[in-house]
């Protein structure tokens, strides 16, 4: 995994156009491995490898989806690009700085920038700590404004989110998960952040409540700039919102490209699977859609299959398979790159 | 600030006017899991009876001075004064002759009937008065509780605090510290340092405290350091830190306000069982000087006449009773904590 050039990394090639697209985040083969320790010596017998090697760049404004089946790496890859986890390998630029390299205070002077918001609305809120403080929490800890000044912005914020200013003063525990999924996006947004990672925002909420949360996040996107690293777990979920989809599995993206792309001409048999999964709302085209089977369990990211990851499940597995990693390439054109790390990806174009 | 304060979706809350308009004084005060703890030890009858004996050893340990005045303005008040020197007890309502306390007090005449001093409870061998004893002795159970519990709790949050943050090589060799501790049984352990203690810094209410808090210190540790654990896991820690939070706001803000509560449970249960645990050091004679106001201390006089206890009975039951109600009143307060904060655990130990 060695390239470097926007173009293999999936994003569209800057050569011809007047105005340069810069990457807002460029991951550079990022790794985080967790030792699993034995014994009364706690000596390290090996790692779970969540994340193993993954590059894209999410260009300023973009949204990008990362989507794959549960324990496959994706918050581990979102926290690991915010730094909440060090990475074992890699690098990951914020407006092409190093934040791996950057020292601890620096970092956190950086983080204004970057935000995260959580999978659970109960877990992820302070339950000790009212609305205002949650919120206005960012704000204290990098010292913008004075008490009063904050307050008001806390409000602004509220209103932003969908919520009433009224409810300051109030707890998390008086709110619904959808509301209190609100709370965590206004905090998100308290310190005009230009990137955020989405980690799964609405797989917690009620099915009528995710559409209402997905639409303010577009929302806030357009008003205020936004650039979004979106994790869901299943691609029905980010199709509304993403601009580009990445496909993980077990540690390892296998397919990066236009959303469109993805979803109309999937090159990975692993993306050809999830698709399938998906039920279409045209009853006719409905009967007709082919399932594809995925057999048998996701590896253990402990202990991951030789060669492609993918093949003890894949229908199209061959020798090769088995014993050579397939390298993350680009079958699209340069103008409109299509990643994907599959040997017989050209069956498939 | 790009954001406009307009909202970009509807307000989703309607404002509950009626909900408004509830007056939750305690919890905007205090915070919810306060409000709740406080809410529930004053409605629940055990905790209130607990807390109203607590109430009437403080008002007795305040009043002291009006309820037995010492002998003489200059008197040091932690000393029992003595009717002579005699080795046998004198019982309830025998004349006081020599020591007697300086001014009858106001309710003294109207409640017992009598003008002039007598030993309401009797005397121990060696002529000292047990009422005085019992009721000074009020005094150095709260002081003792509140040195020996405080500091080992202060201790064993900042140890276990470390431990569960930092993990690593901190976690092991203060953990590893702990165990030493730990193989010791407590009043073993205590008795032990204690009678090393007692020729250096001679008798008082020192030696017994710092075993005590020497071998007490630990079960906070283990106690705060898995809460701690658990705690610094929560997705708002995370959320917190990825807003750029410093170690120490994240400890002091968010990870112990919310991993405290068990270990408020113990200190209360603490409390009373120190008192307890002085008083058997006391009673073996490793604690304070002959004639000290405290309880364990006036019990061991009984030492002497454990086969004339019939006739000696005022000896062990005054101290004795005011011991064990001490201990009952955090006991229940305690318990009722404990129910509150964890519902599964009523009734169990
Ligand atoms: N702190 C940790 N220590 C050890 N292993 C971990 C840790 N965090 C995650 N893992 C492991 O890493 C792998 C990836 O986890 P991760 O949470 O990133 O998956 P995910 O794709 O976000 O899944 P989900 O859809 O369930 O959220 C899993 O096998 C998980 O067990
Ligand atoms: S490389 Fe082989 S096993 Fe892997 S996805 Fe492609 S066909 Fe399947
Ligand atoms: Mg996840």
């Amino acid at each position: 995994m060695s390239q470097t050039n926007t173009a293999s990394n999936g994003t569209p090639s800057s050569q011809d156009s007047i105005t340069e697209v810069k990457p807002l985040i460029e991951v550079r083969n990022l790794k985080k491995h967790f030792p699993i320790r034995r014994g009364v010596l706690q000596r390290q017998v090996g790692a779970v490898q969540a994340v193993d090697g993954v590059s894209f760049n999410i260009i300023k404004g973009e949204t990008l989806g990362l989507v794959g089946e549960s324990g496959c790496g994706k918050s581990t890859t979102g926290r690991t690009i915010l730094q909440l986890l060090s990475p074992t390998d890699g690098d990951v630029y914020l407006n092409g700085h190093s934040l791996t390299e950057m020292g601890r205070s620096e970092l956190r002077k950086q983080r204004r920038r970057m935000q995260m918001i959580f999978q659970d609305p109960y877990s992820s809120l302070n339950p000790r700590m009212t609305v205002g403080n949650i919120i206005g929490e960012p704000l204290l800890i990098h010292n913008i404004g004075n008490a009063a000044s904050r307050r008001e912005r806390v409000q602004e914020l509220l209103k932003l989110v969908g919520l009433n200013p009224y409810f300051i003063n109030r707890y998390p525990h008086e709110f619904s998960g959808g509301q209190r999924q609100r709370i965590g996006v206004a905090r998100a947004l308290a310190t005009n952040p230009s990137f955020i990672v989405a980690d799964e925002p609405i797989s917690a909420l009620d099915v009528s409540i995710q559409a209402q949360v997905v639409n303010l996040l577009d929302d806030l996107k357009s008003e205020l700039e936004l650039t979004y690293l979106f994790i869901a777990h299943d691609l029905s979920m980010v199709r509304y919102i993403s601009d580009r989809v990445a496909v993980m599995y077990l540690g390892r993206i296998v397919e990066l490209s236009e959303r469109d792309e993805v979803y109309d001409h999937p090159l990975h048999p692993y993306t050809q699977a999830l698709l399938s999964a998906i039920p279409i709302p045209d009853p006719f085209k409905e009967e007709k859609r082919q399932r594809i089977i995925l057999e048998g369990d996701v590896p253990s990211p402990a202990n991951p299959p030789t060669g492609c990851r993918f093949h003890p499940r894949c229908g199209y597995a061959t020798d090769v398979c088995r014993v050579e990693d397939p390298e993350f390439r680009n079958l699209g054109t340069e103008n409109k790159p299509h990643m994907a790390a599959c040997h017989h990806a050209e069956k498939f174009v | 600030m790009t954001a406009s304060t307009k909202s970009v979706s509807p307000a989703t809350i309607p404002l509950n006017e009626q909900d408004l308009q509830e007056q939750r004084w305690l919890e905007r005060l205090v915070g919810p899991e306060w409000a709740r703890l406080i809410k529930g030890v004053l409605t629940n009858p055990l905790s209130v009876t607990g807390l109203v004996i607590i109430l009437g050893f403080i008002l007795i340990a305040a009043f002291a001075p009006i309820i037995v005045p010492p002998p003489n303005a200059t008197w040091d008040t932690t000393l029992i004064p003595r009717d002579g020197f005699g080795p046998e007890p004198k019982a309830p309502g025998s004349e006081w002759v020599r020591n007697a306390p300086g001014e009858i007090p106001f309710w003294y005449t109207p409640l017992t009937g009598r003008e002039e001093w007598v030993h309401l409870w009797g005397t121990a061998s060696g002529q000292y008065d047990i009422f005085y004893g019992v009721i000074w002795g009020s005094r150095t159970a709260l002081m003792i509780g509140g040195i020996v519990v405080l500091s080992s709790a202060i201790i064993g949050i900042f140890v276990g605090s470390l431990a569960g943050y930092y993990g690593g090589w901190v976690d092991e060799i203060l953990m590893r510290v702990v165990e030493v501790f730990i193989a010791f049984p407590f009043l073993v352990g205590a008795l032990i340092l204690a009678s090393i203690l007692v020729p250096k810094l001679g008798r008082s209410i020192w030696p017994a405290s710092i075993a005590l808090i020497v071998f007490g210190w630990t079960g906070y540790a283990r106690l705060l350091r898995g809460d701690i654990l658990a705690t610094k896991e929560r997705d708002y820690v995370q959320a917190a830190q990825a807003a750029g939070a410093n170690d120490f706001h994240l400890i002091l803000r968010h990870i112990l306000p919310n991993a405290i509560f068990p270990t408020l449970v113990v200190l209360s249960l603490d409390m009373g069982a120190i008192v307890l645990s002085f008083a058997a050091l006391s009673f073996l004679g490793i604690g304070v000087q002959e004639g000290y106001t405290d309880w364990g201390q006036i019990v061991s006089f009984a030492r002497s006449y454990i086969f004339s206890l019939d006739r000696y009975w005022f000896i062990i039951v005054y101290p004795g009773l005011a011991l064990l109600l001490y201990g009952l009143g955090w006991n229940l307060v305690g318990d009722a904590l404990r129910d509150i904060l964890d519902p599964k655990l009523r009734g169990k130990r």
